[in-house]
C-alpha cells in the first residue's frame, strides 16, 4: 500500500493552534483563498439556479395542467421510437462519468502526477464535449420537429375524457370503427404546418410501442367534465413551459459550456508544467473541479424537477 | 484536516461513487417508467397518494445523491466545519422559499381558475314585483342591481 497522502497539499495547515486560525498566521477555514472564495462562487449560483427552479415550479403549480416529461421527451437520436427518458438518462449518465473522471484528475493533481492529470482532465473534457452535443440534439428536436419556442408550446393534455372529430363534425373513427377516444391527462402535440396548427400527435396506450397516432384536424368533443358535450379545438400547452425549458437547461449548458473551455486550458497549463512549479498540489485543479461537480449537482435538480417529476 | 486517505482508498471512493450515483440514477429512472405506466400495463401512480409517494421517492433520491457529490467528490467531509455551516446554512435558507413560492403559485392557479369560471357565468334576471333592473348572481341567491 502506497502511504502517500492525498491530502498533503494541505499538510502545512496541520499543527496550527485552533485559537491560531482568527489572528491572521493562516486561513481560518483552513483553505486557500482560492477554494473558498470558489465555494462562495457556487454559493450565489446556487442561489441563481435555486430562483430559475422555483420560478418553474411555482408557474407549474399555478397551471391546471403541465406537458408530461416522458411524452416530451421521448427521442432518440438515429432511431424513430417513442423512448421516454432514455436519451436524457444517457446525458445524466455522461454527467456522472465526467464527474468521476474529475475526481481522478485532482487525485492525481495531490500526488503530482502531471500526466495523470491531464489525462483525466482530457477524459473530463470528452464527457463535457459530448454532453453538450447531446444537449444541442436535444434542443434541435424540441425546435425543429416539435416546433417548441419560448414562446410556444404546442405539448397539451386534455383536461377530460372526450372524442376526436372529423373535419365535418363527425366522431372520427379508428381503423377497427371503434370511435377515436381520449381521457383526461392524456398527453398530445400539436403538429404544426406552415407555422399553423394543423392536427394532434398521440401516443396511443392501446398500441404500445409502436409509436405515434395522428388526427388530422384539433377538433375534439369532451364527454366528461365542465365541457361535457361541447365541441372544442385543441388547444397549446402552458405558454410559459417552453421559455422556462429554454433558459434554465440553457442556463446549465452554457455551465458546462464554460466549463469545458476553462477545463481546456487548465489542462493545458497542466500539461505545460505551470502547476508542477507551484508546488502546490494543482490547487487549480481542485478549484476547477469544484465548479465542475456543481454543474453535476445542478444536473441532478434540473433532471428530477423537467424529467423525472 | 481530519481524515487522510490513502491513495488506494481515495480510488476505492471514486469507484463506489460511480456506482452509487449511476445505480440511484438507473433506480430513478425505472421507478419513473413504471410510476407512468410504461412498464407494466395498467400499472401507473400518476394520481393520488402514489403519485405522493412516487414525487417523495424522487426527491429524496436526488438530495442523497446530491448529499454524495457535495461531501465526498467535493471534499466537503474533509473541510473544516466553518466552512461546511458558511456553505451549507445559507443555502438550507432555500426551503423557505420553495414552500413560499409553491404556494403562491398554487394561489395564481385558484385565481386563474376563478377568474376563467365568472368570465363564462351569465347573469339572469331577478323574477317577481319590483325587482326591476335586478339581477341573481350565479351560486348565489342574492338580487343585485347592476349597470
Amino acid at each position: 500500500m502506497a502511504e502517500t497522502s492525498v491530502d498533503h497539499a494541505h499538510d502545512t495547515h496541520e499543527h496550527v493552534d485552533e485559537s491560531q486560525r482568527w489572528e491572521g498566521a493562516v486561513s481560518p477555514f483552513g483553505a486557500s483563498y482560492g477554494k473558498i472564495m470558489m465555494w462562495y462562487f457556487l454559493v450565489s449560483d446556487a442561489f441563481t439556479f435555486a430562483g430559475f427552479l422555483i420560478a418553474y415550479g411555482a408557474l407549474r403549480f399555478s397551471m391546471p395542467t403541465w406537458p408530461e416529461p416522458d411524452f416530451v421527451f421521448a427521442s432518440f437520436p438515429f432511431v424513430d421510437a417513442h423512448w421516454p427518458l432514455i436519451f436524457v438518462t444517457f446525458m445524466t449518465f455522461v454527467l456522472i462519468f465526467s464527474s468521476v473522471t474529475m475526481v481522478r484528475a485532482v487525485q492525481e493533481g495531490h500526488r503530482e502526477n502531471q500526466r495523470g492529470v491531464v489525462f483525466w482532465m482530457f477524459l473530463t473534457v470528452l464527457g463535457g464535449a459530448t454532453f453538450l452535443g447531446s444537449q444541442a440534439y436535444e434542443w434541435t428536436t424540441l425546435i425543429v420537429k416539435e416546433n417548441v419556442t419560448v414562446t410556444q408550446n404546442p405539448f397539451g393534455r386534455h383536461t377530460a375524457d372526450g372524442v376526436y372529430l372529423n373535419a365535418d363534425g363527425s366522431e372520427a373513427k379508428n381503423a377497427d370503427g371503434t370511435p377515436k377516444t381520449f381521457f383526461k391527462d392524456q398527453s398530445y402535440l400539436i403538429h404544426m404546418h406552415d407555422g399553423k396548427p394543423s392536427g394532434l400527435v398521440y401516443h396511443d396506450p392501446a398500441q404500445r410501442g409502436e409509436g405515434m397516432t395522428s388526427h388530422e384536424n384539433l377538433k375534439i368533443k369532451y364527454t366528461t367534465g365542465a365541457y361535457a358535450g361541447q365541441v372544442k379545438e385543441a388547444a397549446f400547452g402552458p405558454k410559459a413551459f417552453g421559455a422556462l425549458f429554454f433558459f434554465i437547461t440553457g442556463f446549465h449548458g452554457f455551465h458546462v459550456f464554460s466549463g469545458v473551455l476553462f477545463l481546456a486550458i487548465i489542462m493545458i497549463n497542466a500539461g505545460s508544467g505551470l502547476y508542477a512549479a507551484r508546488k502546490n498540489g494543482y490547487e487549480m485543479v481542485e478549484k476547477i473541479g469544484l465548479y465542475w461537480h456543481f454543474v453535476d449537482l445542478v444536473w441532478v435538480f434540473v433532471f428530477l424537477v423537467f424529467y423525472l417529476l | 484536516m481530519a481524515e487522510h486517505q490513502t491513495y488506494e482508498e481515495a480510488k476505492a471512493l471514486v469507484f463506489r461513487g460511480l456506482m452509487l450515483l449511476g445505480a440511484i440514477t438507473i433506480i430513478e429512472v425505472v421507478v419513473a417508467l413504471l410510476a407512468k405506466g410504461h412498464l407494466i400495463h395498467g400499472v401507473n401512480f400518476s394520481h393520488g397518494f402514489g403519485h405522493y409517494v412516487y414525487m417523495l421517492l424522487m426527491i429524496g433520491f436526488s438530495i442523497y445523491k446530491a448529499y454524495f457529490i457535495i461531501f465526498f467528490f467535493m471534499h466537503m467531509a474533509y473541510e473544516v466545519r466553518g466552512l461546511v455551516m458558511s456553505v451549507l446554512l445559507p443555502v438550507l435558507l432555500l426551503v423557505w422559499a420553495i414552500i413560499a413560492f409553491f404556494s403562491e403559485g398554487s394561489y395564481w392557479g385558484r385565481s386563474r381558475e376563478n377568474i376563467r369560471q365568472r368570465n363564462e357565468e351569465t347573469v339572469k334576471p331577478a323574477s317577481g314585483s319590483n325587482t326591476q333592473g335586478y339581477y341573481i348572481i350565479p351560486g348565489t341567491e342574492k338580487q343585485v342591481k347592476l349597470g
